[in-house]
């Protein structure tokens, strides 16, 4: 039941509270700070209900702001979330093809978790590097001019939980 | 002063379909329009809520603008050239009108607002006979596991009002705008049932559903069976705020007062015996003055909180149980009714407790939770078994074929049918205080009250406020309306900043009288005219003042007092639980 207790602590949400600032313009970064330190890139109903009890906000006002933006999840996910950019110019440069790379690669559909918890695939819109496209964006890098090697290195990197220069 | 008049005296003139028009400055396209006598459709702009804007059917061309523009949100400017009804507006809101009907189901026949809703209304105008678009209607389940709302997101136009209410004038936040694009609705935090959520049951967003997404319980069903059933006496008991809108749903003026016809009706409907919720709220006011003078005598918790409106009393439980120690013990009128009617009654009667049935007829959808509080079953038995709204009456009164304006007048039965105008007045903001202040003043001061009319809280303002000389002791009162103000009192007794004794607060805005279960379509206007016809009741009254009932007089000699007292507590008095969200 309390599922939510392995990944973040009360004291952890509230010291992520307090040195973001407890008013309601800092929700959208106490938010990301919280997805972020969950490991599992989602925020839990407990912890958005305690953000909400500090910021002195309805709690459905909190879960609209989470479901607005993309970038939210209120279901855990993979610990790294790999975004496959599916506008336009990337369109073009067929990263319908990288789908299926990272498909494959990973032996999910797009939109599930791997069974280790480490990959999560997902779409997203443009993210500014049409020039290197087709583009994958995991956490706040962005990796262009996909191949298949490309790919399997990138995972690779990440399975063995180093980071990886561009 | 001056800065006010130059305010006032701004006027502008904008020209409507070629009619001149001068209005203040800020008034509405829609409502220059409606003052120049052009009606301009709209399905998400309510009268009393903020414009949101979002449901575009109020398009219409401003000359010099490159669009349409939404006239429920845009204000006049000097010079405009305003065309209300020309093709091109009539075509764009006939596409959004088949747009929202693509989304929407197509099962009039089966809904609960069929014939009275605002979505068919606009359908039938705008003569939607083949929709171009494709029909994808969902399935999405329906939310009914709660005595008091159904939810069914199936039929939600995205209009908003129910989360201006209830984020803006209830400030409840059970509901809110969530996820965007195809997936955009209404919902509670993390999809949660209501139940769960910080909802009291008010009802306010039904109230202004133009459709059937948000509805009571229909409990009707339950009432007929009861009704057919030769083995139980079945009783009812009307509230005061419903004889004065009841009227509303057979084509009566606002504020028609139908008490006779209302009784009448209830009699050929099948109850055994109808009595008069206001015979309890009499009792009420007797037992809530006696709380307050003993907590003013031994500096109890002060502030003393009325507790008569149940939804009220869920906000309270689940967002400030801290405080609950403020709330009177004393019972709703509703719940003492059901307590005295399966104990006195049944004694005088004759009749055992577990053959008596009790329905309500309540203004309000928070009773229909109230009724089955587990506490609420002092009698040995649940002591209101069902509660209906004024709207669920009117649906029994018309499958019956009742000719409701040519029902003649009846009276209430005994021996709850006496009651005083103090009673009446509960049904609307500031009559509990009122009626409480008659009593407690004489009791205090041992002189009749001359002047009766506490005007200083009635009235549609969000809070009230007024200070009584009781025999020398000044008392400070406060009445609030709706939940966002009870909300502005609460933040203060927890400051520790309130200088009240005693306050009244009902959860929805006007009282009882604009309770969430009374009939669709009230504007703030409709809700004044009811609250107009209370106050006549009660100033026609022979008996204005609780203490003077000598029904209720009679209930304590012949009945509570001879019982055991910690009996006689129980069955007119409650206790609350910290539910906090």
């Amino acid at each position: 039941m309390k599922d939510f207790m392995n990944e973040l602590r009360k004291e952890q949400v509230l010291k992520i509270i307090k040195e973001k600032g407890a008013t309601k313009e800092n929700l959208l970064t106490i938010l990301l700070t919280i997805q972020e330190a969950s490991g599992r890139n989602y925020v839990h109903r407990e912890w958005a209900k305690w953000v909400a009890e500090e910021l002195g906000l309805p709690l459905s006002k909190v879960y609209d702001v989470l479901t607005f933006y993309a970038m939210f999840s209120t279901k855990p996910r993979g610990k790294y979330v790999l975004e496959i950019c599916h506008s336009a110019p990337c369109h073009v440069a067929k990263s319908a093809a990288v789908v299926q790379m990272f498909t494959e690669e990973l032996g999910i559909k797009m939109g599930e978790t791997t069974a280790d918890n480490l990959f999560t695939l997902q779409y997203t819109s443009c993210v500014g590097a049409c020039d290197i496209g087709p583009v994958v964006k995991i956490g706040e890098k962005v990796y262009g001019n996909l191949t298949r090697d490309k790919v399997a290195q990138i995972i690779q990197t990440y399975r063995e939980g180093a980071s990886c220069l561009n | 002063m001056q800065k006010m008049a130059k305010t006032k005296n701004k006027l502008v003139t904008v020209t409507i379909n070629g009619e001149q028009i001068t209005v203040p400055a800020g008034t509405t396209i829609l409502e220059a329009a409606k003052q120049a006598g052009f009606k301009i459709p709209t399905l998400c702009h309510h009268p009393d809520l903020k414009p949101r804007a979002t449901c575009r059917l109020c398009l219409v061309e401003v000359k010099g603008q490159r669009r349409l523009q939404t006239a429920c949100n845009t204000p006049v400017r000097e010079g405009n050239e305003i065309i209300t009804n020309s093709a091109e507006v009539r075509e764009a809101r006939k596409t959004i009108l088949e747009l929202i009907l693509a989304d929407h189901p197509q099962d009039c026949l089966k809904c609960s607002r069929n014939q009275n809703c605002e979505l068919q209304k606009l359908a039938d105008e705008y003569q939607i006979r083949e929709n171009p678009f494709v029909v994808s209607a969902k399935n999405l389940p329906l939310e009914d596991s709660n005595p008091a709302i159904v939810r069914d997101m199936n039929k939600c136009v995205k209009c908003g009002r129910c989360v201006e209410v209830c984020q803006e004038i209830q400030q409840v936040g059970a509901i809110n705008t969530a996820n965007r694009s195809l997936a955009y609705g209404i919902s509670t935090a993390f999809e949660e049932e209501l139940a769960d959520s910080t909802c009291t049951y008010c009802g306010q967003c039904v109230t202004v559903c133009p459709v059937g997404a948000l509805k009571e319980k229909d409990d009707t069903a339950r009432v007929w069976q009861a009704l057919n059933n030769p083995e139980l006496h079945v009783v009812v008991q009307t509230a005061p705020a419903v004889r004065v809108a009841l009227g509303e749903e057979f084509g009566q003026k606002p504020g028609s007062i139908t008490t006779g016809k209302m009784i009448a009706a209830l009699k050929r409907l099948g109850f055994a015996k109808v009595f008069d919720t206001n015979f309890t709220a009499d009792l009420t006011i007797i037992e809530e003055s006696r709380e307050l003078l003993k907590r003013l005598k031994d500096k109890g918790d002060l502030p003393l909180l009325t507790s008569c409106s149940p939804g009220w009393i869920n906000f309270i439980e689940k967002m400030y149980p801290e405080l609950l120690k403020h709330v009177s013990t004393c019972k709703s009128p509703q719940q003492m009714f059901g307590a005295l009617a399966k104990t006195y009654y049944a004694d005088k009667a004759q009749i055992p407790a577990e053959k008596i049935f009790v329905v309500s007829i309540m203004p309000c959808t928070a009773k229909k939770y109230e009724c089955t509080r587990p506490e609420m079953k002092s009698s040995g038995y649940q002591d209101v078994d069902v509660v209906l709204t004024t709207r669920e009456l009117a649906q029994m009164i018309k499958q019956s074929g009742l000719d409701f304006a040519a029902l003649p007048e009846a009276e209430y039965d005994e021996p709850f049918g006496v009651s005083t105008g103090a009673a009446t007045i509960f049904g609307a903001t500031g009559g509990v205080m009122e009626a409480a202040l008659r009593t407690v003043y004489e009791t205090v001061a041992g002189k009749t009250l001359e002047d009766l009319d506490f005007k200083m809280v009635r009235g549609l303002d969000g809070i009230k406020e007024a200070t009584v000389d009781l025999a020398g002791k000044k008392v400070k009162v406060a009445v609030a309306n709706g939940l966002g103000n009870a909300k502005i009192l609460l933040e203060m007794i927890k400051a520790g900043k309130c200088k009240y004794h005693f306050i009244e607060i009902m959860a929805c805005p006007g009282g009882c009288i604009g309770g969430g279960g009374q009939p669709f379509g009230a504007t703030k206007a409709d809700k004044e005219k009811r609250l107009e016809s209370l106050y006549a009741i009660d100033k026609k009254s022979k008996l204005r003042k609780s203490h003077e009932n000598l029904a209720v007089t009679q209930v304590y000699d012949d009945f509570l007092r001879k019982t055991l007292d910690i009996y006689a507590h129980e069955l007119l008095h409650t206790y609350y639980s910290d539910r906090k969200h």
